[in-house]
């Protein structure tokens, strides 16, 4: 088993999963805990918006995904502070204008669009270098978040009144929180796959949620769990010759069964 | 004569077409204990959120030992808000809750300094044993202790209520005045405490802010009680309140 780690592209996907575990379990406490599942899984849809529009002006899809992605995060945040829509509401209506878009562009682009299917459920063993440099730079900004900025997060994340009455920034803090989660889905889609990506956001920190007496913990099993089973998962991915983003998730999901018998309510 | 702790003057507030506040104005004293008291809507913790300086009023202005809200020290006002807001989902400990108090963010880790200081003030409300027990599995009269030792572990010289008797016994609500009564004196602190219980609002406040959107009165309490003020403010009154103050009910 271990030969197939001197070949370079299992080393490449080695890596990605571990960083995009790293970074989606991290996020995912926010996003469980506020009760944002649907925020991810939106997200992740509108991205294919922005991957589309790349795919039809002929460019790189994740460098439009990027921005058209980090801007539908914004807008769901500010739709959700100026209007009386609860945010499940802002989600709904902006992933699904992103979506509509994306099939307006591929029916747009002209011949094959069968690259979009790669977005959809990911490859990880097509991970490239420079999607390792930008899976580690966001990993390094998130262990900078992980000192700075979990202590407010979290704090807002229990009771955003109290937050703001010992003056913290909450809307400040949930536009920046909002744009990382954004970036750490299109860094992730090329490895998962926007049909897979809730799992990689939701699952690890709801079992962590199950196991854990206090946030923080949440945070550090959360982490374990998803780097733990992205390693797992693409190992046993490639002894049994399945996709290896699925495989992931069930071995995710395997955790998630067991915890749920260590469960503390 | 004493300093002036809040000073609240002819601040109005809307939401939309809805009036929230209507021209209120009154002063605290350093020391005092307030409650105020008023129907459901009345624009209560309307006026507790204009004061910590979580929402703008449109018009007039507060000021809180001599500053606007958003400039007033953090750790002189302490927060003990509604229980019925908690998130019992949100894994944390009630050491953990207390600490945010001293620290103003949520701590990571907990050392042995603010462990000392977090116990001090459990031990102040009798909570200490409570310290590491999940809040999910707290009772709503623990969990505003453990509210009250949050907002007090910073000491502050304004400690601000949001109906903290709501869903607790009669014990616990008791118990909990007790409390509040005893940090004031030791600390001369200024109390503003909106309640519907019109019983402790009338034995524990100095003054009684009354508030039906537009202000009713702001009076000793036995003047606040009265028959008249009662039915403008709430519209009638009911029997059990005959008991308390000797006014005859009609509903």
């Amino acid at each position: 088993m271990i030969e197939i780690f001197s070949l370079p592209f299992i080393q490449r996907a080695a890596i990605a999963g571990i960083l995009i575990g790293f970074v989606t379990s991290y996020y995912g406490v926010f996003i469980v805990q506020r009760k944002l599942s649907f925020l991810g899984s939106g997200l992740a849809h509108s991205a294919f918006g922005g991957a589309a529009l790349g795919l039809l002006l002929e460019t790189e899809p994740l460098w439009v995904a990027l921005p058209f992605t980090v801007i539908i995060s914004i807008l769901i945040v500010y739709l959700k502070e100026k209007s009386k829509l609860s945010g499940d509401t802002s989600v709904g209506i902006l992933f699904s204008v992103a979506v509509a878009l994306g099939i307006i562009f591929l029916s747009l682009k002209k011949g094959y669009t069968n690259d979009a299917f790669t977005y959809l459920f990911g490859s990880i063993l097509s991970v490239q270098k420079i999607d390792l440099i930008f899976s580690s730079f966001l990993a390094l900004l998130s262990v900078g978040t992980f000192f700075s900025q979990w202590k407010k997060w979290a704090y807002a994340t229990f009771d955003v009144e109290l937050a703001q009455a010992d003056k913290i920034s909450v809307l400040k803090d949930e536009y920046i929180l909002s744009i990382l989660i954004s970036v750490t889905i299109v860094i992730s889609i090329k490895v998962v796959g926007i049909v897979l990506l809730t799992a990689f956001l939701v699952i690890p920190a709801a079992t962590a949620r199950l196991i854990s007496s206090t946030f923080f913990q949440m945070t550090i099993y959360s982490i374990i769990i998803g780097i733990v089973s992205s390693f797992v998962g693409l190992v046993a991915s490639i002894q049994l010759d399945l996709p290896t983003g699925a495989v992931i998730i069930l071995i995710q999901a395997i955790f998630f069964i067991i915890s749920l018998f260590f469960s503390r309510k | 004569m004493k300093n002036i702790a809040v000073s609240v003057n002819s601040i109005s507030l809307k939401f939309g077409s809805h009036t929230a506040l209507c021209n209120v104005s009154f002063q605290i004293e350093e020391g005092s204990f307030i409650t105020v008291v008023g129907p459901n809507g009345g624009g209560k913790s309307t006026l507790l959120k204009a004061i910590l300086g979580l929402i703008q009023v449109d018009s007039g202005n507060i000021s809180i030992f001599g500053k606007e809200p958003k400039s007033v020290k953090r750790t002189d006002i302490g927060y003990v808000p509604q229980i019925k807001t908690l998130d019992r989902s949100f894994p944390a400990l009630p050491i953990e809750l207390v600490s945010t108090g001293i620290l103003g963010f949520w701590p990571q880790k907990i050392n042995k300094e603010l462990k000392e200081k977090s116990m001090l003030a459990l031990e102040k409300v009798g909570a200490s044993h409570l310290s590491e027990r999940p809040l999910s599995k707290l009772s709503g009269g623990e969990l505003q202790r453990i509210y009250l030792a949050r907002s007090i572990a910073r000491h502050p010289k304004l400690l601000i209520l949001d109906e903290p008797a709501t869903g607790i016994d009669f014990a616990s609500e008791n118990d909990l005045n007790r409390l509040i009564d005893k940090y004031k004196v030791e600390n001369n602190a200024t109390i503003i405490m909106v309640t519907h219980d019109w019983e402790a609002a009338f034995h524990h406040a100095d003054f009684v802010l009354m508030l039906n959107c537009t202000q009713i009165c702001y009076a000793p309490p036995k003047i606040a009680f009265e028959e008249k003020t009662l039915r403008r403010a709430f519209g009638h009154i009911g029997h059990e309140h005959e008991m308390i103050f000797g006014v005859k009910g009609n509903d």
